[in-house]
């Protein structure tokens, strides 16, 4: 069981959202998270290097700040083994990839602007991992 | 001073995961499983997240251009294809598998834990993978987005 957190949630959400708009107005870029990290993977350092380096240092910061603000770091549990969490994370590469887009890019960015493609790329990624946990939960697993 | 706000930005974006529960696998996964023990939760973080969205980018789309760039980077394809939908449905697979995307995954390599570290060796794989295998069958680059 996690506890059900509507307001820090949609608090946590309303960041998310600052931020995806603010890249938009200062640096007229998408904040699609695996779009970040698939341009942070090139040997080819230019200014499009550099702007996406930050912002992945600034997320990986992040715990680290609210250690200083709220004087806790957050609860992490993962109920994955590292076989899943292996097998679970190359099909997640492989399928932002392929898919052009992950939550960040498709989930906010693109169904925010109404994109047909985004809506069908959230709708088609959230289906696949319900089934997927029904599988490993309800027949396979437990 | 791009790269200061950049960094700003990611900042904020981070911080909005972990207090929302995105970077806590054992919540995301209880989103997907409504057979089991169901945690609407992340329901209300894409709410925030696109209503934030949805109304500071119309206001940003009023300008010329962006504060620090020359114009704004936006996705033109329009069309559904095998590659889009089929893509989002092995990703779907593998954030049921692990319980992190990207976005969750990466504010929580901070806290220096193996499994996030193991899940990110095992993305960067995956996309290297997938870039490899769509200049064999498309011949073109992938579009991020």
């Amino acid at each position: 069981m996690t506890d059900f957190t509507p307001l820090l949630s949609f608090a946590g959400g309303t960041m998310i959202g600052l931020a995806v708009v603010a890249l938009m107005a200062v640096h007229g870029r998408i904040a699609g998270i695996n779009g970040i990290v698939s341009g942070f993977l090139t040997t080819h350092l230019t200014q499009d290097w550099a702007w996406r380096a930050a912002f992945l240092a600034g997320m990986v910061a992040s715990p680290l700040i609210m250690l200083g603000v709220t004087g806790q770091l957050p609860s992490i549990s993962i109920p994955s083994s590292p076989l899943l969490l292996a097998v679970g994370g190359f099909l997640t590469g492989v399928g932002t990839t392929l898919g052009s887009g992950c939550t960040s890019g498709h989930g906010v960015c693109g169904m925010s602007r109404l994109s047909a493609r985004s809506i069908a790329a959230t709708l088609t990624f959230m289906a696949t991992a319900v089934a997927t946990v029904f599988l490993t939960r309800h027949v396979f697993g437990g | 001073m791009r790269l200061v706000f950049a960094f700003a930005f990611g900042l904020l974006f981070g911080i909005g995961i972990l207090i929302s529960g995105m970077g806590n696998p054992a919540k995301v996964l209880n989103f997907f499983d409504f057979a089991g023990t169901w945690d609407p939760s992340l329901a209300f973080v894409m709410g925030g997240a696109l209503l934030v969205t949805a109304i500071g980018y119309r206001l940003v789309f009023r300008m010329q251009k962006p504060l620090l760039a020359q114009s704004f980077s936006l996705p033109t394809k329009q069309d559904l294809d095998t590659r889009l939908l089929g893509g989002s449905a092995i990703f779907g697979i593998g954030w049921g598998l692990s319980g992190f995307c990207p976005g969750g995954l990466i504010p929580v390599l901070g806290l220096g834990m193996s499994g996030p570290l193991l899940t990110a060796a095992a993305i960067a794989a995956g996309i290297v993978s997938a870039r490899w295998m769509i200049r064999l069958n498309y011949g073109g680059q992938p579009a991020g987005a």
